[in-house]
C-alpha cells in the first residue's frame, strides 16, 4: 500500500511538472513566433518550420514523462 | 480486450512486450520466450524478432515504392503516387540545401531514407492495438509488438548509427588532431600556455558530456513520444468498447502531426549533426 501510494504520487509529479515546464516553453516560443510574423510576414514560412522543430524537440520532454507515468499508474502500481 | 481472463496491467505488460528470440540460461536451447520474464532472462544477445521484422520489410517497402515510381517516371503529367514521392523528395531536399552547407552526396539520399522509413514505422503506431497481435495470437505466436520505434533497440541503433557517422566525417574533415582541438580547447581559451593546459580536463569534460548527450536524446525523444503514444493507445483499449472512439479518434487524429513531427526532426537534427561535423571552421 505504502509504495503503490508512492507511486501514484510520482506519477502525478511526473505529469505536472513536465506539463508546467512545456507549457511555459511552448507559450514563449508560441509569442515570439507570433511577434516575429507581425514585423515580418514574408518570413512566416521559414520561420514556421523552425517553430515546429523546436516545438517538437520542446513537446518531447512532456510526452516522454507521461507515457512512463502512465506505464508506472497502470502497469507498476 | 484481447483474451478473456486477463487483469489491465497484465494486458498493457503483454502488448510492450517485444517477441524475443535468444537463448535460455537454463537449458542453452536458442528460442523464442514464452513469458516477458523468460525474455529479460535472455540478456545482451536476444534479438527481438518482431521489432527487426516489421521494420525490415517496411523498409523493403519504401525501397519498393520509390524505386518502382523512378523507373516509371514520367516528363508528362504526373499521375498520384509520383506526384507525392516528387513532394517528399523535393522537401526534404530543399531542407537538406537550407541546413547542410558543405559537400557530400550521401547526406540528402540518407536524410530521405530516414524521413520516410520512420514515418513509415511510426504510422504502424495508427493501426489498432490488438489486430495484429491477435491475429499473431491465433497463429500460436504469443508477442507481436508493431510498431518498431517504441522499442529503444531501434531508436538507439538508429541514433549511435548517425553518431558514429558523425565522428566518421568530423575525423575525415578535421583530422585527429583537429577533432581532439575542437574538445579540449573549448569553451575555455587563454593565452598563455600553462593555463591552456589546465583547463584541457574541464573542456574535454564539458565537451565529452554535450558529445554523448546528443545520440541519447536523439534516440530517447522518438521512442518516447511513440512509446508514450502507444501508451496512451493500449490505456483507451481497456475501456469498454462503446466509448473507445470517443478518445481513441482524437488521440489518433492528433498523434498524425506528432508521427510526422518526430520524423522530420529526427531528420533535421542528422543533417545538423551531419553538418557539425563538417564544419572546419575558423577555431
Amino acid at each position: 500500500m505504502e509504495s503503490s501510494g508512492l507511486i501514484y504520487i510520482a506519477g502525478a509529479l511526473m505529469m505536472g511538472l513536465g506539463a508546467l515546464g512545456a507549457a511555459i516553453g511552448i507559450g514563449n516560443l508560441g509569442g515570439k513566433y507570433m511577434e516575429g510574423i507581425a514585423r515580418q510576414p514574408e518570413l512566416i514560412p521559414m520561420l514556421r518550420t523552425q517553430m515546429f522543430i523546436v516545438l517538437g524537440l520542446v513537446d518531447a520532454v512532456p510526452m516522454i514523462s507521461v507515457g512512463i507515468a502512465f506505464y508506472l499508474l497502470f502497469a507498476v502500481a | 480486450m484481447a483474451t478473456g481472463a486477463q487483469t489491465g496491467s497484465e494486458y498493457i505488460k503483454h502488448h510492450l512486450t517485444n517477441l524475443t528470440f535468444g537463448k535460455d540460461p537454463t537449458d542453452g536451447v536458442w528460442k523464442f520466450a514464452h513469458t516477458a520474464q523468460e525474455a529479460q532472462d535472455m540478456g545482451f544477445y536476444a534479438i527481438h524478432v518482431d521489432s527487426m521484422g516489421w521494420a525490415i520489410g517496411l523498409g523493403i517497402i519504401f525501397i519498393m515504392l520509390f524505386s518502382m515510381v523512378a523507373r516509371k517516371a514520367s516528363t508528362g503529367i504526373p499521375g498520384g503516387l509520383q506526384n507525392v514521392v516528387e513532394i517528399i523528395i523535393e522537401f526534404i531536399d530543399s531542407n537538406v540545401k537550407d541546413t547542410f552547407s558543405h559537400k557530400n552526396k550521401l547526406i540528402a539520399p540518407m536524410a530521405l531514407t530516414a524521413f520516410v522509413w520512420i514515418l513509415l514505422m511510426n504510422l504502424m503506431d495508427l493501426v489498432p492495438v490488438d489486430w495484429v497481435p491477435q491475429l499473431f495470437h491465433l497463429s500460436g505466436v504469443e508477442y507481436m509488438k508493431i510498431v518498431p520505434t517504441t522499442d529503444p533497440n531501434v531508436t538507439m541503433g538508429m541514433s549511435l548509427s548517425v553518431f558514429f557517422l558523425a565522428l566518421f566525417y568530423s575525423i575525415k574533415n578535421k583530422g585527429i588532431g583537429g577533432f581532439a582541438g575542437e574538445l579540449t580547447l573549448h569553451p575555455f581559451t587563454s593565452k598563455n600556455i600553462l593555463i591552456k593546459l589546465i583547463l584541457i580536463p574541464i573542456n574535454l569534460f564539458l565537451e565529452g558530456v554535450s558529445l554523448l548527450a546528443k545520440p541519447i536524446s536523439h534516440g530517447l525523444r522518438l521512442f518516447g513520444n511513440l512509446y508514450a503514444g502507444e501508451m496512451i493507445f493500449i490505456l483507451i483499449a481497456l475501456l469498454p468498447l462503446y466509448v473507445q472512439w470517443t478518445l481513441s479518434v482524437p488521440w489518433a487524429i492528433f498523434h498524425i502531426l506528432v508521427i510526422v513531427l518526430q520524423a522530420f526532426i529526427f531528420m533535421v537534427l542528422m543533417v545538423v549533426y551531419m553538418n557539425m561535423a563538417h564544419e572546419t571552421g575558423d577555431h
